[in-house]
C-alpha cells in the first residue's frame, strides 16, 4: 500500500517540478508564434513604407520660368506655320533666354553647364508655344520649362545637404544658379501631371506611366472577356453536366496542376504558339491578354466550381419540379445565385494578372513604347514591364519614378481586392 | 477593319434570324390554336434560328484568319518570277519581308521600284482574298438564315437542339484546359528536341559549365557556348533553399499562431494583414530586393568581414521566402483547422499543455498536408522569375556559397527570350529545353503535393 502511494507522490512530485518548465516552454512557443506573424506583417510595413518613401517626390516635379524671346532670327524660321516648326532652332531659343537671365555666365564650358539645368523639353514647349498661336513669333513670353533631372533630384534630395562638390551630381555654380532662381521665385515644384500624361522617355524628367496604363487597361480587358466566359461555362460542366469518369477526373487534374505551373511556361507557350505557329505580332496586348488568359482561368474555374457547389441543391430541386430543363436551371437559377461568388473570384484572378510580369517578357512586350496604344494590336507594355524596365535605370530620377509606378500598381491592386472583399460580403447569400 | 465590318453585319444578321424565327414559330403556332402547340417556347426558335446564322459563318472566319496569311503567301509566291521564286528559303523570306513592308506602308518612296510594285500587287492580293472570303462568309450566314426558315415549324424541337449546341459550348471550355497542357507540352517538347540535336542532351544535363554566348568570330574569348545546365540547378536549388528556410518556420508558426492561439479579432486583423505579402506583384519583390535589402546585406557582410556580392543567392533567397510566407500560412492554416477538435480534447485531458497539444498532436495529425503545402511552396520558388532576374544576376556559378551570385532556370529563360532573337540558334532553342526541365520539376512536385493534400482531406472528412 506503501509503495502505491509513494509512487503517487513521485508522480506529482514530477510533475509539479516540471510545471515551471513546461509552462515556460508554452510560453516561448507562443510568442515564437506571434513574432513570426509580426515578421511577415513587418515585412509589409517596411516593404510599403520603403516604396512610398522613394516614390512620393516623382509625384512634384521642378519647373523654371523663363524669358524667351520667339526671335525668328534665332528661330531660323519666317512665320511659325506647321510646316516650319519641327525644323525650328528652339533649343538656341532656350539658351538664349538662359543667357539673357545670367549674363556674367561667358565661358563655353560655363554655358553648357547652365543648359543642361533645363530639360530637353524645354525646346518643346517653346515650340508648342509657338503651333498654339502663330502670331507669338517676334514677341517676349514668359514661359514656365521642365528642368532637367538633376536639377529636379537636388531641389527634392539633396538641398540643405552640406556634400562636398566631388559627392554631388552638380558643382558649385549650378547650385548657385538654382539657388538664384529659388530666390526670385523663378523655380517651384508643382504636381507632376506629365507622370501620368507621357509615355516612356529616355529622359527620366519626360518619363510617364500614360502608355503603360493603357496597355495594362487592353491586355486586362482582352484577359477578362475572354477568362471570364470560358472559365465559368467550364466550371458550370465540370459542376453540372460532366458524367463521373475518367475523363473528367483527368481534365480536374489537368485544371489543378496548371493553378500550378510557374507563369514563365505560359510565356514559353505564347511564345512558341501564338506567335512561332500562328503568327501573331509580338508586344500587343490581345498575345499578352491570351497568355494572360490561359494563366488565369485555372483560378477562375476553380472558385467558380466552389460558388457553383455553394449553391444548394433544394433550389435545383424546386426548378427541376417546376419543369425546367437541366439546362434551364443552370441558366436561371444556378448561374446567377453563384454569380458573385464567380465574380470575386474572377476579380482575384484580374488582380494576378495585373501584376504578372514574366510571361509578358516572353512574349515581346518589354520594347520601349512612347505612344500610347489605341487597340489591342498596337505595340504596348504594361505597368509591371515599365517597372521592370525602369528599375534598371541607375538615375535616381528613374527609381523614384519605379516607386511611384508601384505606387499606383499597388493602389489598382488594393481597389480590386476591396472590391472582391466588398462584393463577398455584400451579394454572397449563406443558406 | 474588315473584322470589325464582319461582326456587324454577323450580329445585324443573327438578330434578324431572332426575330425571324420567333416570329414564324408564333404565325405558325396562331394558325393552330396558341403558343401551346408549339414544341419548345418561341425564345429558343429564335435562338436556334441565331445560331443556325451565326456559328458556322463564325467558325470558318476564324478557321480563315489563321490560314489566310499563309494562303495569300502561297498565293503570291506563286506569282513571282521564277528567278525569285527559285531563291534559297531565307532570302526569300527577307524578300517577303520588304515587300510586306511595303505593302503595309512602312517604305518610304526611295525604296526599289520594283519591291513597290511588288508591295502593291500584294496589297492587292491581300485585299482581294479578304473581300472574297468576307462574301463567301456573308453568303454562308444568309444560307444558314434561310435553312433555319425553312426549318422553323411548330414540332421542330428548338429547345432541345439549342441546349446542344450550348452544352457542346461548355464541353469546349472545358477542353481548353487540356488543350493548353497539351500545348505547353507540345510547344516545350518540339523545340527542345531540335536543341537535343545541337547539344546532345547527357552534355546539357550533366555540363557544369553554362554560357549560352555562341561566338560570332572564332577567336572571340569566353564565348564557347557551353550548355551544361548543372550550375543553373544548384542555383536554383540554393535560392530555393534559402527561401523555404524564411518561409517554413514563419509560415508554419504564423499559421499554429494564427488558428490556435489569436482571439477571434486577432486573427481577423492579422491574417489580411499578413496576407498582403501575397498580393504583391513579384516585379515589386524583386526591385525591392535589388534596390534595398542587397545593399543592406552587402553594408552588414562588409561589417562582418564577408565579401558579399551586390547580386547574391541570400538576398534573393530571402525576399523569395518572405514572397511565400502567405502561402505556407494559409495552407497549413486548412490542415491545421482540419484536424478534429476530438483530438485536441483528447490531449489536453490528459494534461498536456497547449504547446505540447501543437507539437505532439496536431502537427504530426496534419504532417501530411503541411508537407503538401510545402512542396507546392518549393515548386513556386522554382518557377518563380522575376526576384532572381532582377536580384540574383546572371553570372552562372557553381557555388553553394550565398553571399556569391548564382543564376537560376527561370532567369536564364527569361534572358535567353528577351530581346531581339531568331528561333533557330542554339540559344533560344536553350531556352525552351530548360522550359521543358521547369515544367517536368515543377509537375512532378505539383502530382505529389496535390495527391498528398487530397489523401489527407479524405482521411479526416
Amino acid at each position: 500500500m506503501s509503495s502505491v502511494s509513494e509512487h503517487q507522490q513521485n508522480t506529482r512530485d514530477k510533475v509539479y517540478s516540471s510545471l515551471a518548465r513546461r509552462y515556460r516552454k508554452e510560453r516561448f512557443f507562443r510568442a515564437l508564434g506571434l513574432l513570426s506573424v509580426l515578421f511577415g506583417i513587418a515585412c509589409v510595413a517596411v516593404l510599403f513604407t520603403d516604396i512610398f518613401s522613394k516614390g512620393m517626390g516623382a509625384f512634384r516635379q521642378t519647373w523654371v520660368k523663363l524669358e524667351v524671346v520667339l526671335d525668328p532670327a534665332v528661330l531660323g524660321i519666317e512665320a511659325a506655320t506647321p510646316d516650319a516648326l519641327p525644323a525650328a532652332n528652339v533649343d538656341a531659343v532656350v539658351k538664349k533666354a538662359l543667357q539673357a537671365r545670367f549674363p556674367e555666365v561667358t565661358a563655353r564650358k560655363d554655358r553648357k553647364d547652365l543648359n543642361a539645368l533645363l530639360s530637353s523639353a524645354a525646346g518643346d514647349a517653346v515650340r508648342q508655344l509657338l503651333r498654339d498661336d502663330p502670331a507669338a513669333l517676334g514677341q517676349t513670353h514668359t514661359l514656365w520649362v521642365l528642368a532637367d533631372d538633376r536639377t529636379d533630384t537636388y531641389i527634392k534630395h539633396f538641398r540643405g545637404l552640406d556634400l562636398a562638390e566631388d559627392e554631388r551630381i552638380l558643382n558649385d555654380q549650378q547650385l548657385q544658379w538654382i539657388e538664384q532662381w529659388v530666390k526670385s521665385g523663378e523655380l517651384e515644384l508643382r504636381f507632376n501631371s506629365g507622370f501620368f500624361e507621357n509615355g516612356d522617355s529616355r529622359e527620366p524628367e519626360q518619363a510617364g506611366i500614360r502608355s503603360a496604363l493603357a496597355g495594362s487597361a487592353l491586355t486586362l480587358l482582352v484577359t477578362l472577356l475572354l477568362s471570364f466566359p470560358i472559365g465559368v461555362a467550364a466550371a458550370v460542366y465540370l459542376e453540372e453536366f460532366a458524367p463521373k469518369n475518367r475523363f473528367t477526373d483527368f481534365i480536374e487534374i489537368n485544371i489543378n496542376n496548371l493553378a500550378a505551373v510557374p507563369s514563365i511556361i505560359f510565356g514559353l507557350l505564347g511564345l512558341a504558339v501564338l506567335i512561332g505557329l500562328f503568327g501573331l505580332p509580338r508586344s500587343v496586348p490581345l498575345v499578352g491578354g491570351l497568355v494572360l488568359t490561359l494563366m488565369t482561368l485555372p483560378t477562375i474555374i476553380i472558385s467558380s466550381r466552389a460558388a457553383i457547389k455553394s449553391v444548394p441543391p433544394s433550389i435545383r430541386e424546386a426548378a427541376l419540379g417546376i419543369g425546367a430543363s437541366h439546362m434551364q436551371m443552370v441558366t436561371q437559377h444556378v448561374i446567377p445565385l453563384a454569380m458573385p461568388g464567380m465574380l470575386t473570384g474572377a476579380i482575384i484572378g484580374m488582380a494576378r494578372a495585373l501584376g504578372e510580369t514574366a510571361p509578358l517578357l516572353m512574349i515581346g512586350m518589354v520594347a520601349f513604347i512612347v505612344d500610347v496604344p489605341r487597340g489591342i494590336t498596337d505595340a504596348a507594355t504594361v505597368l509591371p514591364v515599365q517597372i521592370f524596365l525602369w528599375a534598371d535605370s541607375p538615375e535616381r530620377a528613374f527609381v523614384e519614378r519605379t516607386s511611384a509606378t508601384i505606387m499606383v500598381l499597388l493602389a489598382f491592386l488594393l481597389v480590386m481586392n476591396a472590391l472582391a472583399v466588398w462584393l463577398r460580403n455584400k451579394l454572397e447569400r449563406r443558406w | 477593319m474588315t473584322a470589325g465590318v464582319f461582326f456587324a453585319v454577323l450580329l445585324i444578321l443573327a438578330l434578324l434570324a431572332f426575330v425571324a424565327g420567333q416570329k414564324k414559330a408564333l404565325t405558325q403556332a396562331a394558325s393552330l390554336g396558341g403558343v401551346r402547340y408549339l414544341d419548345s417556347l418561341p425564345f429558343y426558335y429564335g435562338m436556334l434560328a441565331a445560331i443556325t446564322c451565326a456559328v458556322p459563318a463564325l467558325l470558318l472566319g476564324g478557321l480563315w484568319t489563321l490560314a489566310a496569311d499563309a494562303a495569300v503567301n502561297a498565293l503570291f509566291v506563286a506569282g513571282l518570277p521564277a528567278a525569285q521564286r527559285d531563291l534559297p528559303a531565307v532570302e526569300l523570306q527577307i524578300l517577303m519581308n520588304t515587300i510586306k513592308n511595303s505593302a503595309s506602308g512602312h517604305m518610304d518612296a526611295s525604296a526599289a521600284v520594283e519591291i513597290l510594285e511588288a508591295g502593291a500587287r500584294y496589297r492587292e492580293l491581300a485585299v482581294k482574298s479578304n473581300a472574297l472570303a468576307f462574301s463567301l462568309l456573308v453568303a454562308l450566314a444568309v444560307a444558314g438564315f434561310a435553312l433555319a426558315w425553312w426549318r422553323t415549324t411548330p414540332v421542330l424541337q428548338a429547345r432541345v437542339q439549342v441546349e446542344k449546341v450550348c452544352r457542346g459550348f461548355l464541353i469546349a471550355c472545358a477542353m481548353i484546359a487540356i488543350l493548353t497542357t497539351l500545348g505547353i507540352v507540345v510547344s516545350v517538347l518540339f523545340e527542345s528536341i531540335r536543341f537535343f540535336r545541337i547539344v546532345p542532351p547527357a552534355e546539357f544535363l550533366f555540363g557544369l559549365e553554362w554560357s549560352p554566348q555562341i561566338a560570332i568570330r572564332a577567336d572571340q574569348a569566353g564565348s564557347s557556348g557551353a550548355f551544361g545546365a548543372v550550375p543553373l540547378f544548384t542555383g536554383t536549388l540554393l535560392i530555393s533553399l534559402i527561401a523555404m528556410l524564411v518561409a517554413v518556420p514563419a509560415g508554419l508558426m504564423s499559421a499554429i499562431f494564427l488558428s490556435e492561439y489569436a482571439s477571434f479579432t486577432v486573427r481577423r486583423v492579422m491574417k489580411p494583414l499578413l496576407e498582403l505579402l501575397a498580393g504583391i506583384p513579384t516585379v515589386v519583390y524583386g526591385f525591392f530586393a535589388a534596390l534595398t535589402v542587397a545593399p543592406i546585406v552587402r553594408e552588414l557582410g562588409l561589417e562582418l568581414g564577408l565579401a558579399v556580392s551586390s547580386e547574391s543567392a541570400l538576398v534573393a533567397g530571402l525576399v523569395m521566402g518572405v514572397m511565400i510566407i502567405p502561402f505556407i500560412s494559409s495552407l497549413s492554416d486548412d490542415v491545421i483547422n482540419a484536424v478534429p477538435q476530438a483530438m485536441r480534447d483528447g490531449s489536453y485531458a490528459l494534461g498536456a499543455t497547449q504547446a505540447e497539444t501543437i507539437i505532439k498532436v496536431i502537427i504530426p495529425a496534419a504532417l501530411p498536408g503541411i508537407v503538401g503545402g510545402v512542396l507546392l511552396a518549393v515548386s513556386r520558388a522554382i518557377g518563380e522569375t522575376m526576384i532572381v532576374v532582377m536580384a540574383a544576376g546572371l553570372a552562372a556559378n557553381l557555388t553553394a556559397n550565398p553571399f556569391e551570385s548564382v543564376t537560376t532556370v527561370t532567369a536564364q529563360i527569361a534572358t535567353l527570350l528577351v530581346g531581339d532573337q531568331e528561333f533557330d540558334s542554339a540559344k533560344t532553342l536553350a531556352a525552351f529545353a530548360l522550359g521543358l526541365l521547369l515544367f517536368v520539376i515543377t509537375l512532378l512536385f505539383n502530382v505529389l503535393a496535390l495527391h498528398i493534400v487530397k489523401k489527407y482531406r479524405e482521411q479526416y472528412e
